[in-house]
């Protein structure tokens, strides 16, 4: 498809942080915000709340089969963040569980990281697996001392070096020592092959504006049984574990955003993503973060620069239109290096220059061979100006 | 395709004399026969830069300056407006440029970039007391060796090692051996990472370095 996504003259590739809206989706938004404003009544109701309720559990038979699960058992909620939220203090607050341990990795989302520790701080007692030099958690950490283990929270894919886990063995292991899993899908959901079932995973979270629906929407699956307490006090609605009133149009959107998203697309971002690598990777001193092939999320590409630092790189390359993110200490606001890249390993050096490109399912070959070139350009530029990029060169 | 490049950029916390410093620095390279060189700041912490700086002898006039930069947008910015600033002042006129004077002619910088400003201004006075101690005008003591280790930052912290107290002792013998025991453990990237640097900083002196890490 031509991109008139690219409608503002940019090359977008921060399609991990959000993503442009499929246009397709906005005549339904758009339906249920001014036509069909609705909400859901109960089993019977005027004709506005049958409207609302039947487009509602449309969106849940939507989401529901993408991760082989039935409809009742996703709740819709605000996205990402909610749906870890409501897992993990809904899963601590419920006495039915036994253990007071909450087991989670190094390089999960700051909204489950920050979860976990504010619990520890209330009585339970965390762990953070360590992961090796590709980001894979090692799922013998996991079997020793399962015994007081409440729940275990481990991703599916990485959201900045795309590292995907292997559910199936971490679900395995969780199950048969009775212990809950929950897995934050967000970067992966409909980009990626979940299955509920076979991966034996509890409480699945995922997110709408990742694949190019609205923001402000996600979902959780609670497998039927788990029992959670819910974060917020008010009506039945999504089974009382997310009362108020739906977000009849985001939800709407959601279910057609993923109703959108097609294997041929995941196919296409893997091969475009594999092209990308190598073109970046042959430019001097560049490493690739995370692992290679199957087990990395389709769109992800994180590499670093040595002896350049990740900020100065987006801001150049922003200027030239190509939109990236970076792990680099002095882009984040708290001028903290990215806690994924030094959970690999690296030296504190090696997380400035780190730059992750996230591409869409309307990526083209031809903006990745512009940002491949912008880059180099932009790395060559930056490391003429460095005094450890010209000893470099002067070594040579 | 077409990708359209921004011409006159400015973001918030960064102020269109930023971006422009930072696109076009100013007084960017090295000098090939500067009369001191000095190297602040640390690769571990991504904030690094280093100066060459010539001197007209007779006037102690700073007579060129030029730097390069291991850094963030507000680091390149905040060295090429010091730069600026100082080229052709004399050393006391130099010395009287603060680091919120940079800041300011910048037209301000977000409060967590400030210390780049800082980075900046120690790596000036780093050079000049470099270049005092090579004209013999300061004797290398204690003092000078805590003031060029002003200039090397604590990696993980991003404040300068004797703000953060790892500097335990430090003694100089005739202005020449100049002994420091440090409190990170010997043999880890830490104690690598600051010996580099601290033989960054008094590169170009006469003097011997005995540096000594916590067994």
């Amino acid at each position: 498809m031509e991109p008139e996504v690219q409608g503002r003259g940019l090359v977008y590739l921060d399609n991990a942080q959000t993503t442009k809206l499929d246009p397709a989706i906005l005549d339904i938004m758009n339906e249920f915000m001014v036509d069909n404003y609705g909400v859901p009544g109960g089993e019977f109701g005027y004709r506005l709340e049958e409207e609302a309720r039947e487009a509602i559990e449309r969106a849940r038979e939507i989401i529901a089969r993408r991760i082989n699960a039935s409809p009742e058992e996703i709740i819709f909620t605000s996205g990402g963040t909610e749906s870890n939220n409501i897992a993990i203090v809904g899963a601590a607050s419920s006495n039915y569980y036994r253990g007071k341990r909450l087991v989670t990795s190094k390089i999960e989302h700051m909204s489950v990281l920050r979860i976990v520790d504010k619990l520890s701080r209330q009585g339970f007692v965390k762990t953070l697996l360590n992961v090796d030099h590709e980001g894979f958690v090692n799922a013998a950490d996991l079997k020793a001392g399962l015994g007081d283990v409440r729940m275990v929270s481990v991703q599916h894919a990485n959201q900045e070096i795309g590292t995907l886990q292997d559910l199936a063995t971490i679900g395995e292991i969780s199950r048969s020592n009775s212990v809950l899993f929950h897995c934050d899908a967000v970067q992966s959901f409909a980009k990626e092959k979940i299955d509920v079932q076979s991966a034996k995973v509890d409480l699945l979270s995922m997110s709408s504006h990742l694949i190019h629906g609205p923001k402000g929407v996600g979902a959780l699956y609670v497998r039927d049984g788990v029992k959670l307490q819910p974060l917020l006090e008010g009506d039945d609605r999504e089974r009382g574990l997310r009362p108020g009133t739906p977000n009849l149009a985001g939800i709407v959107g959601f279910a057609k955003a993923a109703d959108l998203m097609t294997h041929e697309d995941t196919l296409r971002m893997r091969g475009l993503r594999d092209e990308l690598i190598e073109s970046l990777l042959t430019i001097s001193d560049s490493r690739l973060n995370g692992p290679r092939g199957e087990p990395r999320l389709c769109n992800n590409v994180n590499v670093s620069f040595r002896y350049v630092e990740g900020e100065a790189i987006l801001m150049h390359l922003d200027l030239r239109g190509l939109v990236v993110n970076t792990g680099s200490a002095c882009y984040s606001q708290k001028l903290e290096p990215s806690h994924v890249i030094r959970a690999l390993g690296g030296t504190l050096e090696e997380s400035h220059g780190s730059i992750r490109l996230s591409l869409s399912k309307w990526t083209t070959k031809e903006e990745l061979t512009y940002a491949a070139e912008t880059i180099r350009q932009v790395v060559g530029q930056l490391r003429n100006l460095s005094p450890l990029g010209r000893k470099l060169s002067a070594q040579r | 395709m077409t990708v359209t490049s921004e011409t006159s950029a400015k973001r918030f916390g960064y102020s269109a004399k930023v971006m422009d410093h930072f696109k076009n620095p100013r007084n960017i390279g090295v000098i090939e026969d500067a009369d001191v060189t000095a190297k602040v700041g640390s690769v571990a912490c991504g904030d690094l830069i280093k100066l060459y700086l010539k001197f007209d002898p007779d006037h102690d006039q700073i007579k060129d300056i030029k730097f390069e930069s291991y850094g963030c947008a507000a680091n390149i910015a905040t060295s090429s407006m010091m730069t600026e600033m100082v080229k052709g002042k004399t050393i006391d006129d130099a010395r009287k440029v603060t680091f919120k004077e940079i800041a300011e002619q910048l037209d301000g910088l977000p409060r967590i970039k400030l210390h780049c400003a800082v980075l900046s201004r120690q790596g000036l006075e780093a050079a000049l007391v470099k270049y005092e101690a090579k004209r013999g005008r300061v004797k290398i003591d204690e003092s000078f060796v805590n003031k060029m280790l002003r200039g090397v930052l604590d990696p993980v912290e991003g404040v300068d090692i004797i703000s953060a107290k790892m500097v335990e002792r430090v003694a100089v013998e005739e202005g020449k051996r100049v002994f420091m025991e440090l409190s990170a453990k010997a043999g880890s990237e830490l104690a690598k990472s600051l010996t580099d640097d601290i033989r960054d900083a008094f590169e170009g002196l006469d003097i011997e370095l005995n540096l000594k890490f916590k067994e």
